[in-house]
């Protein structure tokens, strides 16, 4: 019951978090220096162009520009809630079409990134976690992968096995090959503080008294890892992937400009240089969409894990109200310092 | 130096105490911090004082040595209209770091306002600039940095601020959490029962300790941001070109990849060389404020 609250709770306010973004995408829409009007004409920022004032009118009522803000606010939400994210200025097409059709190869790419990085961030942390010298050789590159900018990486991997080694194509062929380097270039710098998270939290675990009582009853360390310790360390690894999930998109921007593929990103930098608002703001507001839904999924998740999480609620009955939404900022807000720093040690002790 | 030494003093502190000798871990740690330092030092010299490490003019480009291999007389090569790609990186840490440490200065002061508002103001004042903070953290860093600079035009000023922006929410959360867990502190508590204002309770004891953790906070983010900002001048959103700026170079570079690797690697070395120094004297004096706690 109390699981189920706490799922009601989290879902409420994503709701509400999104319906907030949608809404700071609006107004700052409107705030923006730069008529509409102008920019559907034709005339980029700081262009004089004449324009009869007749086509600007026919313009602004086309698309609502001369309605009090309110009602474009509420014409604007009306819309999102129905999926319709307005029309290009530039391109005169509705900004959904023009985001489906470039939202596959950016899947392909987050996706296959995404495998790549648990993949790497697993296995790197359950093989060297606890074994000294494996795990202070892991924690330097993992150290170096996540201080490597995401466009210089793509570019080593580029030299290496596009130029010198010939193994595969620098540029976007739609070919599966093609989506390697790209993929590789997106997992390694977000696979590295996962692993680094995940691998400090296993050790403080494998500390424990009974994984000592595990071991002693004849459970192999692998063993001991997979079965008990995983679950324990995996709490600050979740919140990680959520936080790393929105590292990703933004990287997807860069990944796709530096090996000109097509995909979100390349239509998000694209529209920028455009000014083409309605554009920017729509695959924003779907890759907000994407990080909400993932890190409430996150969150959803662990409370199937943690059962402490819930039994730290029903033992303080006077916090209850204050302590659901104050765990989760507090753990997350710890995650995520652990995230830059790449410690576990933080969200550990909030989670113990 | 006198940081530096502060910094070693502390990782001889926890080392001695947990195993009586220092054993080569800590060795080889302290040689690592001590090289972090001296980096970050001598990029401070390349933003201050760029004539200094080298004679070379960053625009002048010479025609008849497009994309030379590093030489002598060009240590790192020159770029594809001929430029020293060397003094193109010292002359370029300026415009680099100052996207970051902006960055950093405009989360760090807006976030200490709001977080430390969150931690002590009445409960619906939390409620709000929290709430807030949640709508602002939904967004993906680096895309809501590339939105503010669709809506205000992109340049270095417009990516600093963006980048700075899209960092708040973090910084809130971090000093929030602090301002909590002091303010139930028995410290606190002892200093409320001496009599003491509310006022100077605030002042005198609570903020300086809530804002402790800035200082780790802030040379863990430097790193962040201006991968960032780096970022955003990749894009074309940031430096724009002539100007060096280490992520508007190696786009540059990105054309002429096959014809000379260096105009590409060692801008980005220089980058990661940074990002990786900070982190690691970050993680230092994160670790050394614990062991004080």
């Amino acid at each position: 019951m109390r699981q189920l609250s706490r799922i009601g709770l989290r879902l409420l306010l994503a709701a509400f978090t999104l319906l907030g973004a949608a809404t700071a995408a609006f107004f700052a829409l409107r705030l923006v220096p730069v008529d509409p009007a102008f920019v559907i004409l034709g005339a980029a920022r700081g262009d004089q162009v004449d324009i009869s004032p007749e086509v600007l009118a026919a313009v602004r009522a086309e698309y609502g520009l001369n309605e009090p803000l309110l009602v474009q606010y509420g014409m604007f939400m009306g819309r999102l809630l129905q999926g319709d994210l307005g029309m290009s200025y530039v391109q005169q097409v509705p900004v959904t079409s023009l985001i489906a059709s470039q939202v596959q190869p950016t899947l392909a790419l987050a996706g296959l990134g995404t495998l790549l990085a648990l993949v790497l961030s697993l296995s790197a942390a359950i093989l060297t976690a606890g074994r000294r010298l494996p795990s202070g050789l892991a924690s330097v590159l993992e150290l170096t992968a996540a201080s490597t900018p995401v466009f210089w990486l793509g570019f080593l991997l580029m030299l290496i096995f596009a130029v010198q080694l010939r193994a595969l194509p620098m540029i976007d062929d739609g070919s599966l090959a093609s989506l390697i380097l790209p993929a590789v270039t997106i997992a390694l710098p977000t696979a590295a503080p996962l692993a680094q998270v995940l691998r400090q939290s296993l050790e403080d675990v494998l500390e424990q008294p009974f994984i000592t009582t595990a071991r002693a009853r004849g459970l192999s360390i692998m063993t001991v890892k997979l079965r008990h310790a995983l679950r324990h360390a995996a709490i600050p690894y979740l919140t990680m992937i959520g936080f790393a999930f929105g590292a990703l998109l933004g990287g997807a921007a860069i990944t796709e400009t530096l090996f000109s593929r097509p995909g979100l990103g390349r239509l998000l930098i694209m529209s920028v240089s455009n000014q083409d608002l309605p554009v920017v703001i729509g695959v924003v507001l779907l890759s907000t969409l994407a990080f909400v839904l993932v890190n409430t999924l996150v969150d959803i998740v662990y409370t199937l894990v943690d059962h402490r999480l819930n039994e730290k609620t029903a033992a303080t009955p006077g916090e209850g109200a204050a302590a659901s939404p104050d765990t989760r900022t507090g753990t997350g807000a710890d995650a995520e310092a652990d995230m830059r720093t790449g410690t576990g040690t933080d969200a550990e002790r909030s989670g113990a | 130096m006198s940081a530096a030494t502060t910094l070693i003093g502390e990782t001889r502190g926890p080392a001695r105490r947990r195993t009586g000798v220092i054993g080569a871990g800590a060795i080889t740690e302290r040689i690592i911090l001590v090289a972090c330092l001296g980096l970050l030092g001598l990029f401070a010299v390349f933003a201050l004082w760029p004539s200094l490490l080298t004679w070379q003019d960053p625009f002048a480009a010479d025609r008849s040595l497009i994309l030379a291999p590093p030489s002598l007389t060009h240590p790192l090569g020159t770029d594809e209209i001929g430029r020293d790609v060397y003094t193109r990186i010292v002359y370029g840490t300026r415009s680099t770091l100052a996207l970051g440490v902006g960055a950093v200065l405009i989360s760090l002061t807006l976030g200490t306002v709001a977080g430390l508002l969150a931690g002590l103001a009445p409960r619906w004042v939390s409620m709000i600039v929290m709430r807030g903070n949640d709508i602002g953290a939904a967004f993906p860093e680096l895309l809501l940095a590339i939105l503010i600079i669709a809506l205000f035009g992109g340049g270095p000023v417009n990516a600093a601020i963006a980048i700075g922006i899209a960092g708040i929410p973090y910084y809130v959360r971090v000093i929030r959490a602090e301002t909590l867990k002091i303010r139930r502190a028995t410290f606190i508590e002892a200093a409320h029962g001496l009599g003491l204002s509310r006022t100077t309770v605030l002042v005198r004891h609570l903020a300086p300790n809530a804002l402790r953790p800035v200082v780790v906070i802030a040379t863990l983010g430097l790193g962040g941001a201006t991968l960032a900002g780096a970022g955003l001048s990749f894009l074309g959103l940031g430096t724009a070109p002539p100007a060096p700026e280490w992520g508007s170079m190696l786009s540059n570079a990105r054309s002429f990849l096959g014809l000379g690797w260096w105009a590409a690697v060692f801008p980005g070395l220089a980058l990661t060389l940074f990002v990786a120094s900070t982190t690691i004297v970050g993680r230092r004096i994160q670790k050394s404020l614990e062991g004080r706690r």
